[in-house]
């Protein structure tokens, strides 16, 4: 039996520095102060340095007439609008190509992705060789390619390259015709609304019936009868209320249709293409991120292989798979800014650089531009943090 | 009744299950849709390739000094030979170049040494290319000691730009990177906050916007009458946006090492800055390095920006040739030369990170 020591002897207390919650707090204190020594240093800094220029600070410059034109606005714009405007303009021009952009690349990146995974040897080869391609060379050298060695070689306006003499792609541009609405055509919306509420009350009826009886129709193909024919029927019975504006050349140029101006051509290709090669590898490394043994187990209870992939795989495979795609999603809108380097007008070309430029106010101008990205991000990480709450495996 | 005792040869497989036929039936023509699939390949691939090949090599010109000796329709590599010199090295003066080359070549021996597996003294090789290489590297690139001339910064430009860029993003983000994923893990509120603010910033806006900040701002929150060279300014806003990403990176390495290993390393009475230096981070650091030569891979994509505000990286320096008057018109030439430079180090770094993956991943493949 070993003979215990009496109670720990209390020594004098231990100074202030070897206490834990003393010492983060002078910590904390002392970074504080170290920020706002270094933040007051910049502002006094910059006070005087823009004192010197004679820069006033201020956001009252967003009134003041721009003074330049835009090559593509979404909204009604002139070089009288005010710098305002310019703001909106290129915020705009920002999403349209980030939109666009997203769609493009989420359908090539998967695609690629589930071509990759092919048992068809070639075809599994062709997809790495695009994925290996096209994410290992910079962005920006793709879109001077698209936009200097291929659009800017195109053709003039006289020997554009046409498709069936509807579609004109020239050194100015790719020209589409406009579809232009007649009076009756507003039914075809209409119908196309009805059609696809009758087939969510399809699929939800047949769930319910599948569920309580085990009986099912195949919702999916009577759904997608409903969503096509039915716009389809109404618009034969209505007699086609749609003319197309198909563009003509006129002198030197093409006059009506649609005109996509090349800047935004090679900018969206560029982005699609790069964005896709990542958003495959997600995809690849998404379905294979789903062990063996879910897929043995529903072969051995009988599925047939569609529905393996859509009851087991996929929906195991959308939540690895989503989170990254995001963070790629917002890598494009990010890159989307790259439009100043060709002179697609985006924020950061016209806001960014031609107003800032013409006004001066540095200060004011980045920080608007900074802040519309960041707004962004933080709105796509908060749908993250929901989302990945939602989907996440609720473990014991 | 016979007693075989001697073995009786293996018969080879059967044609129909192994050799090139059967091969190409399971992998190229096991299905209607799969040969559909496999011939749509095939003519993919003769579409593309044999134009390619014929612009690139068949016809192309190799030799000559000016355009004149472009005679043939295919590619003028002529052009990119003429320019080879000021591809890699810019405007650096032709005497001095052996001073890129010697920085080069020693960077590419240290990471020579670093990748090789077999080699020792692995964490002293890192310590030497992280603090000693950049300070060699600056003394030998700049210049203004040793008898060295000075070469200012203007002048530097090309592959050598792109390259200086990338290291010295990375090793100047490697530290702040640490420290931000040490303090955004850290129990104390002020610390945490500052740090995920200043991460979720960086990684919220464009690296363009960082630029523009950078070469537009940043002058104006110097003391008057300072001035801050262009390369300085684009390294400050490279260093700090890779921080931010690095950061992110090592935050998931510190998750990676089991809470048991840093309260046994209290429990034997380390203070925090051993208990992170000595326990928690060497471990981790090994298990990022495939994510940190991703973000590296990334940084080096990302250099080519600085052409934006005025600097002349690789990609810089070829759209700058594009537009001499004596060689207009050889745009794709140019961008597939910077294509395949920077393709060239992107893949083998990604193939590089892929291996320790696979290395530093083991037991979970069928």
């Amino acid at each position: 039996m070993s003979v215990r020591p009496q109670a720990h002897p209390v020594g004098p207390k231990p100074p202030f520095w070897r206490d834990r919650a003393k010492r983060a707090l002078i910590f904390q204190v002392l970074l504080i102060a170290a920020v706002a020594a270094f933040l007051l240093y910049i502002v006094g800094n910059t006070q005087a340095n823009l004192a010197a220029r004679g820069i006033t600070t201020g956001f009252g410059f967003l009134t003041n007439t721009a003074g330049f034109g835009i090559v593509q606005s979404l909204i009604d714009y002139s070089s009288q609008s005010t710098y305002g405007r310019t703001f909106v303009v290129g915020l705009l021009n920002t999403l349209l190509v980030s939109a666009l952009g997203v769609l493009a690349a989420t359908i090539i990146g998967f695609t690629v992705g589930i071509a990759r995974l092919s048992p068809n040897w070639l075809i599994a080869r062709l997809a790495n060789a695009y994925i290996e391609i096209f994410r290992n060379i910079p962005l920006l050298l793709q879109i001077f390619f698209w936009y200097y060695a291929v659009l800017r070689t195109m053709p003039s306006a006289r020997d554009s390259l046409s498709l069936g003499e509807v579609v004109f792609l020239n050194v100015r541009g790719l020209y589409l015709p406009e579809p232009l609405f007649e009076s009756g055509f507003g039914l075809i919306p209409l119908t196309l609304g009805i059609a696809v509420a009758a087939s969510i009350a399809l699929v939800v009826w047949n769930r319910r019936r599948h569920e309580a009886t085990g009986k099912r129709l195949p919702a999916g193909w009577i759904s997608l009868g409903l969503i096509l024919g039915l716009p389809m029927l109404v618009l034969v019975a209505t007699g086609v209320p749609v003319t197309w504006d198909v563009p003509q050349l006129t002198g030197f140029n093409f006059r009506g249709g649609i005109t996509i101006i090349p800047e935004f051509l090679a900018l969206w290709l560029a982005l699609s293409i790069y964005t896709a090669s990542f958003i495959a590898e997600i995809v690849r490394s998404g379905i294979q991120a789903i062990s063996h043994g879910q897929t043995e187990a529903a072969q051995a209870l009988s599925l047939p292989r569609n529905l393996v992939l859509r009851l087991v795989v996929v929906p195991q495979a959308l939540r690895v798979i989503i989170p990254p795609l995001t963070s790629q999603y917002l890598n494009l809108i990010k890159n989307s800014s790259l439009a100043t380097a060709i002179g697609y007008p985006d924020l950061v070309s016209v806001f960014a650089g031609t107003t800032l430029n013409q006004t001066g106010q540095a200060i004011e101008v980045i920080a608007m531009t900074m802040a519309v990205y960041l707004t962004i991000s933080l709105l796509v990480s908060m749908f993250m943090n929901w989302f990945n709450a939602r989907v996440a495996l609720v473990e014991r | 009744m016979t007693i075989q005792s001697k073995m009786i040869e293996a018969r080879p497989a059967p044609r129909s299950i192994v050799g090139p036929v059967a091969w190409m039936r399971a992998n190229l023509f096991s299905g209607p849709v799969n040969t559909v699939f496999t011939l749509l390949g095939l003519y993919l691939l003769y579409i593309l390739l044999t134009p390619t090949i014929q612009w690139a090599f068949i016809n192309a010109d190799w030799v000559g000094t000016s355009r004149d000796d472009c005679s043939r329709e295919g590619a003028c590599w002529v052009f990119v030979n003429a320019r080879l010199g000021q591809f890699i090295y810019g405007l650096y003066p032709g005497s001095e170049i052996w001073r890129v080359n010697l920085t080069f070549a020693t960077f590419a021996g240290l990471i020579a040494w670093l990748a090789i597996p077999r080699l020792p003294y692995k964490r002293w090789i890192a310590l030497v290319t992280l603090v000693g290489f950049p300070v060699f590297a600056y003394f030998l690139l700049y210049g203004g000691h040793f008898g060295l001339r000075v070469v200012e910064t203007h002048r530097w430009g090309g592959l050598m730009l792109t390259l200086v860029l990338a290291v010295v993003g990375m090793v100047g983000a490697l530290p702040i990177g640490i420290m931000l994923a040490l303090g955004r893990r850290s129990q104390m509120p002020i610390v945490k906050s500052f740090c995920v603010v200043f991460i979720e910033f960086w990684r919220g806006v464009p690296l363009i916007t960082v630029l523009f900040m950078a070469s537009v701002m940043l002058p104006l929150f110097m003391p008057t009458g300072v001035s801050v060279d262009r390369l300085i300014r684009a390294f400050i806003g490279i260093t700090l946006f890779q921080s931010a990403y690095m950061a992110e990176v090592i935050r998931g390495g510190l998750q990676a090492i089991p809470r048991g290993q840093e309260e046994a390393a209290a429990a034997l009475g380390m203070g925090y800055w051993k208990r992170m230096g000595l326990i928690v981070l060497p471990q981790a650091l090994k298990m990022m390095i495939p994510g940190i030569v991703n973000t590296f891979i990334s940084l080096f994509k990302d250099t080519t920006l600085v052409m934006i505000i005025g600097l002349f990286d690789l990609l810089g320096i070829v759209q700058a040739a594009l537009s001499d008057s004596r060689w207009l018109g050889f745009a794709l030439e140019g961008y597939v030369f910077a294509a395949f430079m920077f393709w060239i180090f992107c893949f083998s770094m990604s193939r590089y990170s892929q291996y320790l993956e696979r290395k530093l991943h083991t037991g979970h493949r069928r």
